[in-house]
């Protein structure tokens, strides 16, 4: 699968505060992006306009999947996306959560596959614990298990090693490493072991208090 | 091409909500304690007194109304204050949620328009339906445009900081050519006259729908971004 992310000239404005401005790059195939700055620079904010969650003030991203340009509408069948203040549904348990997401998505619910993540995750003794009584690293590990359930080409990761024990930390970079070999990952980090994992890095301290 | 929603994508963030409603009973406590809260008061202020028809209709109307805006809003809500928003946002185009919030609060506005109904009937003894017809068609007509502007208003208000007293006071305005024509149908069939002489009451209450749903279709995409 041949896919590119295209960011051209990215602003955003929050209740007329500038957050950035000006944000070009590229991502294409077997390659990951590490989107750095310090706290309030937004990288948050750029993770949610590349997974079309947030509508930037001005620009675009644009992403192609073996050259056909997918509309922002569609692009969340190609996305994969775990971040701190992403939530599941507590009052399900990871099995529910995991398959009423499969079904949601229209794609097959494929319970080995599921049994597979969870394991892989460390999940699986808990599957049919509601998520409501998670640990606060046990519902992060759900969180990679809901990114890879449609095996996406491109996966974003905010903070991807937040609230993991030292286990954890390494099924994720497992996770980014398996990740780059088939499509992309974006990370947004300010840790320096996150960033060894990518060959690109936009820091976005440089993209503030340009004036607009 | 592209489909406007996805049929089986949308019956299952239905059946998500309808599970998660039966585990969290969000929106359902709320609106059953208000239907019963509201019964009680009014049946306290009627006393031993009939009131007229236009007045019992009325009335039925009133109850069914803030019943719904006790509970409507709930689906996009919950959603909001629990931060899930997002995961939707993630896994499902935007129309895709809205008819699948659409469906819940469709069914749930029937269950609770059933529930008064009934209540009303054992409770108050001046409301003698003579057109089963008309009443059960204006219950029908008027359950599905008021939850179709209830759906596009809770996910309006959702985003906003005052969220409880927003809802009634946006939904009033849009909902009330809806209102006016439910009271007076459910009037005609407390009358008993034929269901020709209503026919122009449904068809205004099937325009009602149509508009609303097509112009929340084209809305929701905006609202539910940002």
């Amino acid at each position: 699968m041949d896919i590119k992310l295209e960011v051209q000239n990215i602003k955003k404005i929050f209740n007329g505060r500038k957050i950035f401005s000006d944000i070009n790059f590229q991502l294409e195939n077997k390659s990951a992006l590490a989107i750095t700055g310090r706290n309030g620079s937004g990288k948050s904010t750029l993770v949610k306009i590349l997974a079309g969650v947030l509508s930037p003030t001005n620009g675009q991203v644009d992403f192609y999947l073996n050259g056909k340009s997918i509309d922002l509408q569609n692009r969340y069948q190609y996305f994969g996306f775990v971040a701190p203040y992403l939530q599941m549904y507590d009052e399900f348990t990871a099995m529910e959560n995991l398959e009423l997401f499969a079904r949601i998505r229209n794609i097959e619910v494929d319970k080995d596959y599921i049994d597979l993540l969870l394991k892989r995750v460390n999940l699986y003794e808990r599957k049919d614990s509601y998520v409501r009584e998670y640990s606060s690293g046990m519902k992060q590990r759900l969180k990679y298990a809901f990114a890879l359930l449609h095996k996406p080409p491109l996966l974003i990761l905010d903070e991807p090693r937040s609230n993991l024990d030292a286990e954890g930390i390494s099924v994720v970079y497992q996770i980014i490493q398996e990740q780059k070999q088939s499509g992309c990952v974006v990370v947004a980090t300010n840790d320096s072991e996150d960033i060894q994992f990518c060959n690109q890095e936009i820091d976005l301290n440089q993209f503030r208090n340009i004036a607009k | 091409m592209n489909k406007i929603f996805n049929i089986n994508s949308a019956l299952t963030i239905f059946i998500k909500d309808f599970r998660s409603e039966l585990r969290t009973r969000y929106a359902l406590n709320a609106l059953i304690m208000f239907v019963i809260t509201t019964l009680a008061i009014i049946l306290f202020a009627v006393a031993n007194e009939t009131p007229s028809i236009e007045i019992s209709a009325g009335i039925l109307w009133i109850v069914i109304f803030f019943s719904a805006m006790s509970g409507m809003a709930r689906t996009f809500v919950s959603e909001e204050e629990r931060g899930t928003v997002m995961t939707l946002h993630l896994i499902a185009k935007p129309s895709t949620v809205f008819f699948g919030k659409l469906l819940f609060n469709l069914i749930l506005l029937f269950l609770m328009n059933i529930f008064t109904v009934v209540l009303y009937l054992i409770l108050i003894p001046s409301f003698i339906i003579k057109s089963y017809d008309i009443f059960l068609l204006t219950i029908f007509l008027g359950t599905i445009g008021l939850s179709a502007a209830s759906t596009i208003i809770a996910a309006i208000i959702a985003k906003s900081n005052t969220k409880g007293t927003l809802y009634p006071v946006l939904s009033f305005p849009i909902l009330l050519p809806l209102l006016m024509i439910v009271i007076k149908s459910t009037k005609s069939a407390l009358e008993g006259i034929e269901i020709a002489k209503a026919m122009g009451d449904f068809q205004v209450m099937i325009a009602y729908f149509v508009v609303i749903t097509a112009v929340s279709y084209l809305l929701f995409d905006y609202v539910w971004k940002d």
